[in-house]
């Protein structure tokens, strides 16, 4: 599975009103190239920003769903934050690392998650559902059965491939993704 | 010496109730008293961008966010300030303790003492030092500073002005 398939996957099951977060680098141009919509938010920068800013955002407006969606480095980055997401227990924070155990956007320099597994780690930081799926038919099963049911959720999918050719960079400026992504916010 | 709890009842006349932090020993009775108060969110960073990252939730969501941290956690702010608060324009009240203040203090604190306000300034963060006689006017201004800018402000706290 592409890091790019598993992507689709994951936009073609957002529901509507759902949340979704993704880091900086290839995730957040091939999600936006993929499903742009006015519930993204794309991190151009801060690596390893991320997940703290879903957990604000999952204690903030507890009747959402919030998607943080990033990778094996941002993720590795601030390993700190897992331990602090599954004691907060946000019920409705799900979490998708999309591990190609690569940093791709700079060159492909290995990571360290083929040695460490950041679903064992998730599970031991307290996280109370907890998946690990290598291909696509397993995404979809973990998609669907993390709906029913709640509690900090993390699911793992090792992917590979690289971002297709002339893949175009978000084109909405900072300030633009937020209004925009406010603006949704503020409707609920 | 103002008390722990009349500086969070100013925070909370100006909406601030939602805070992440990282502690210090001169933030000891303010986080104390925030985490003793029903009306006060207070989530135990594990480090100061995570704070930052959690505190910005708020201005997404429609609502204000701050921040706790000594000054020595501010190296762990930049990254997120500069390329993500200041350039989304995602206000945050930065309560930043200044210790290593007037250059006594433990040698950990000295370079960082007197680089403070330097640092911020760099950055282009507005600041205020916290005083006794004008915190509910200091606090004031951070709040219009940072909605009319739309960045992060820091104020200042040093030893002795809240207990």
């Amino acid at each position: 599975m592409t890091r790019y398939e598993a992507l689709q996957h994951i936009l073609a099951h957002l529901p509507a009103g759902d949340l979704a977060l993704f880091t900086t680098g290839m995730i957040s141009r091939e999600a936006f190239n993929i499903g742009d919509r006015a519930e993204n938010f794309y991190m151009i920068g801060s690596m390893g920003l991320l997940n703290a800013l879903g957990l604000g955002l999952a204690l903030q407006v507890p009747t959402c769903t919030i998607w943080v969606i990033e990778g094996d480095g941002s993720t590795l980055m601030s390993l700190g934050t897992l331990p602090l997401i599954a004691t907060c227990r946000p019920g409705n924070f799900f979490h998708v690392v999309l591990d190609n155990e690569a940093y791709e956007s700079t060159g492909g320099q290995p990571t360290i998650s083929s040695t460490a597994d950041l679903a064992a780690l998730a599970q031991a930081a307290g996280y109370t559902r907890v998946w690990s799926v290598g291909d696509q038919t397993s995404l979809q099963q973990a998609l669907q059965a993390c709906a029913n049911g709640t509690g900090p959720t993390f699911i793992l999918a090792k992917v590979s491939g690289r971002a297709p050719e002339g893949l175009g960079r978000v084109s909405l400026t900072p300030e633009e993704i937020k209004r925009r992504f406010s603006q949704v916010l503020t409707q609920i | 010496m103002r008390t722990a709890y009349e500086f969070w009842d100013i925070l909370k006349s100006h909406q601030l109730t939602f805070f992440a932090g990282v502690p210090c020993s001169l933030l000891e009775g303010v986080i104390n008293a925030g985490l003793a108060d029903p009306a006060v969110t207070y989530i135990p960073a594990v480090r100061e961008d995570v704070a930052l990252g959690i505190a910005s939730a708020a201005h997404l969501a429609g609502r204000r966010g701050g921040i706790l941290l000594q000054n020595s956690g501010l190296g762990n702010v930049v990254n997120p300030l500069t390329s993500f608060n200041l350039i989304y324009r995602i206000p945050v009240l930065m309560l930043v303790s200044w210790r290593g203040y007037g250059g006594h203090d433990a040698p950990e604190h000295l370079i960082m003492g007197e680089k403070t306000p330097d640092l911020l300034h760099t950055l282009g963060i507005p600041q205020a030092v916290l005083e006794v006689d004008t915190l509910e006017d200091n606090l004031q201004w951070a709040v219009s500073t940072m909605e009319q800018q739309q960045i992060p402000v820091a104020v200042i706290l040093r030893k002795a002005i809240v207990e």
